[in-house]
């Protein structure tokens, strides 16, 4: 956290439950303009929920948003509504094999909610664990989708925009082919640029590189890093504890639902102050 | 997508303007699968309906200064149909009874027969129904012959449908006699050497006109009409001709002069089925039956397309509303899938046709066709569109909605489409089945090519070389289906790009 600089997120008292098992436990957190944020933990801790909650991919329950200059707040048990969202959102995850249902959620959620998560989601790129390129789109059609029908911006701009992305992540080559036709770490590079097309101020990575073989993964780092010496804020749950600790401003380490510890990497990973970041840190070193 | 709605309202406004309810015709209903020497197909032109009632009723709209228009009906669906305005009057062998009393008004008979007993030749000791104790016996659906046999002790009594089954089951030895309406017994059995008619007459049949009950002053015109054909011996005349004038006729119309005209027509029908007939005349015969055969293709192949856009249509909406509708509306959905996928389609088709204009909604056979079709087959296709939706990965969805599109951007740009991929096989499966359900159709009046099949078989008793043929028909509508499926599963396939990619 670099004082001095506008903080771009800022989140007070995060709270989400599945089932009334409390998942995230009254997070807080700031992340400055054009900071680099790891956020490290065990499976389950809470991390990714963290992430899909600040992209409005789930509806957290308590607290306050303040991403990007959009203001998101809910209070808990403020309303019948949001028993029913949660159940909602119980029922489908029960049922996985009725994907996008709970997306049904946001039905339930106050017009004003929505108009607003729709507005802070083109603010925030997100990067997901699986790679999930649009299978029937080439890279470039991949790319040029959003902008085109979001922002309704020309195709031709889109276009040209699209292969100056392309180029900086080094893909332009690659233009139109079919994500099949790639291998996992330049389908994330087209990721990062299908989400960089829409201009997003902040960018939001889900584990990018843990579905990646170990020889694929630095060429998604290196784009990353690139993004960073341009000023991105980027926020990411990683497993690579190489990559929080040579290239992030700032380290948190997460679990059971609450951060424990955060600070400068060297801080972190040479000096932990709690026993629990210790044990963590212990446990990947083996 | 626009132009394609359009035209399909543009093309149902057309078929719902297709009506004929002007006091310029006269409309009248039969089925022409109805039987010699009722009304049936020319055997020389088989594009051609004949037959003693065909020629009533040209006579009465002679005589009513009316044109006549000829409308084809299944035969149960005769008096039903009436309900529906689609014609003014049915004739067709329907006997006056007290049940149908009730329902219809009868005009005066135009014809007075019998029942005839029928059997195998050389069959002994059947000559009245007193011989009948202990035997098995045949009779048509709803005929005064079934109630004749019914009241009478110790017979079993097997109805049919027609007449055909009727004596072919005595043939095969199922039957030991068969009692008919006269002029079944003489076009059927009479020139047969397989069977013999024995006995005296039994019973009276008579035969009138049917219309609708408010249709008083229209009853009055036909009686009016009968009556003249009758006195001036023109019904005598066509009876003649066909060879059914017989006693009952003489008292009926006090015209007991000797008969003196051929009766050329009975002869025609007899020479047309002689079995030695060569194979120039079966040539000939079969290639007269291709226009009547490529109408019905015809048919057949609009019909079918235009339910399937209907069904696909439809079927995407309600798989839509199924999976991404608030509660109320989806489970709407769910409730019209189950219903429609659990009843069957012929209930689905009589209720459209004869049911609704009951509650006001009167239909063409065109539209309740499509519809009935359609909307049935749109509860197939929803679950098809569902299953595809499915098997999109949900971080597709995802994916799209964290690039700040709403859902309904989603849908149409990133899940829609691969849904649809996944989809055409069994749209293309469905399809086939479709057109072969089209088939079903026929009761509610469209005459396709299955309706074909069975007319033209049962004017000759032949239904070998017509179904070789309607069953290639058949095959043939499906197969570019089959063709043109492949080409957008190959076109559409991701495989397929990726070898074209390398190539």
């Amino acid at each position: 956290m670099e004082t001095g600089r506008a903080n771009i997120i800022e989140i007070v008292k995060l709270e989400k439950s599945y089932e009334g098992i409390p998942v995230l436990k009254g997070i807080d957190l700031k992340v400055g303009k054009g900071d680099l944020v790891s956020i490290i933990g065990r499976s389950g801790c809470g991390k990714t929920t963290l992430l899909r909650c600040i992209n409005c991919l789930e509806i957290f329950d308590a607290g306050e948003m303040n991403i990007a200059g959009i203001k998101l707040h809910r209070e808990k048990g403020s309303n019948k509504e949001d028993k029913k969202i949660r159940k909602q959102q119980n029922d489908i995850r029960n049922n996985i094999s009725m994907p996008i249902q709970d997306l049904k959620s946001y039905d339930d959620i106050s017009e004003d909610f929505r108009i607003k998560a729709n507005k802070l989601r083109s603010n925030v790129g997100m990067l997901f664990q699986s790679l999930n390129l649009f299978p029937h789109m080439t890279v470039i059609e991949n790319i040029i989708k959003a902008p085109v029908v979001v922002q309704k911006t020309d195709k031709e701009t889109a276009r040209k925009y699209a292969k100056f992305i392309l180029e900086k992540v080094g893909m332009e080559k690659y233009a139109n082919r079919y994500p099949h036709q790639l291998s996992g770490g330049q389908c994330q590079r087209v990721a990062i640029s299908r989400a960089l097309a829409m201009n997003p101020k902040v960018m939001l990575y889900d584990e990018p590189t843990s579905a990646l073989d170990p020889e694929l993964v630095e060429e998604v780092l290196q784009v990353m890093r690139l993004l960073h010496d341009e000023g991105m804020t980027q926020l990411v749950v990683t497993h690579t504890l190489s990559f929080a600790r040579n290239v992030s401003d700032e380290v948190i380490y997460m679990e059971d639902g609450k951060f424990i510890e955060s600070g400068k990497p060297e801080e972190i990973f040479t000096n932990p102050k709690d026993d629990r970041t210790k044990e963590y840190l212990q446990i990947l070193r083996q | 997508m626009k132009k394609i709605y359009t035209i399909i309202i543009i093309f149902l406004l057309s078929i719902c303007s297709f009506s004929l309810a002007n006091s310029k015709y006269l409309r009248w209903a039969a089925d022409a699968e109805g039987n010699a020497p009722f009304i049936f197909q020319d055997p020389r032109i088989p594009s051609n309906l004949i037959g003693f009632e065909v020629d009533i009723v040209n006579e009465l709209a002679n005589e009513m200064d009316l044109e006549p228009v000829f409308i084809q009906n299944q035969w149960d669906g005769l008096i039903a149909g009436l309900s529906r305005d689609d014609y003014d009057i049915a004739i067709n062998g329907l006997e006056i009874t007290e049940d149908r009393k009730h329902q219809v008004n009868f005009s005066i008979p135009y014809y007075i027969t019998y029942e005839q007993l029928v059997v195998r030749k050389g069959t002994k000791g059947i000559t009245s129904l007193i011989d009948l104790i202990g035997k098995k016996a045949g009779a048509l659906e709803n005929s005064l012959a079934e109630r004749i046999l019914n009241s009478q002790q110790g017979v079993t009594v097997k109805t049919y449908e027609g007449e055909v089954n009727a004596f072919s089951d005595m043939l095969n030895g199922r039957l030991d006699v068969v009692l008919v309406d006269s002029p079944i017994a003489l076009y059927y059995a009479s020139w047969n050497d397989d069977y013999e008619m024995v006995g005296e007459p039994i019973g009276n049949v008579m035969y009138a006109v049917v219309c609708r009950k408010q249709d008083t002053v229209l009853l009055k015109q036909i009686n009016k009409a009968l009556t003249n054909i009758i006195n001036n011996g023109k019904l005598r005349e066509i009876l003649e001709q066909w060879n059914l004038w017989n006693e009952k006729m003489s008292d009926y119309t006090k015209d007991d002069d000797p008969t003196n005209i051929m009766p050329e027509k009975f002869n025609e029908f007899i020479e047309s089925q002689g079995k030695e007939a060569d194979f120039d005349t079966i040539f000939k015969r079969y290639v007269g039956y291709l226009p009547l055969i490529g109408k019905a293709a015809l048919t057949t192949l609009w019909l079918s397309m235009v339910s399937m856009v209907v069904a696909i249509l439809s079927g995407l909406f309600i798989a839509l509303v199924r999976v991404y509708a608030p509660f109320p509306f989806s489970q709407m959905a769910v409730i019209y899938i189950e219903i429609i996928r659990g009843t069957p389609l012929l209930i689905q088709l009589f209720f459209i046709f004869y049911a609704l204009p009951s509650i006001g909604i009167t239909l063409s056979p065109e539209l309740a066709a499509i519809f009935g079709l359609g909307f049935n087959y749109a509860a197939y296709e929803a679950e098809n569109f569902r299953a595809g939706l499915f098997s999109v990965p949900r971080g597709q969805m995802e994916a799209a909605i964290s690039l700040g599109m709403n859902r309904r951007q989603s849908l149409r740009h990133v899940v829609l489409p691969q849904a649809i991929r996944l989809v055409i096989p069994p749209l293309t499966n469905d399809y086939i089945s479709l057109l072969k359900d089209s088939s079903l159709v026929a009761i509610i009046t469209m005459v396709e090519l299955t309706k074909v099949y069975t007319q033209i078989s049962q004017a000759h008793y032949d239904y070998f070389i017509p179904g070789i043929i309607v069953a290639g028909i058949y095959l043939l509508l499906g197969l570019p289906f089959v063709r043109l499926s492949r080409y957008f599963e190959n076109k559409y396939s991701l495989d397929k790009q990726i070898k074209k990619m390398y190539n």
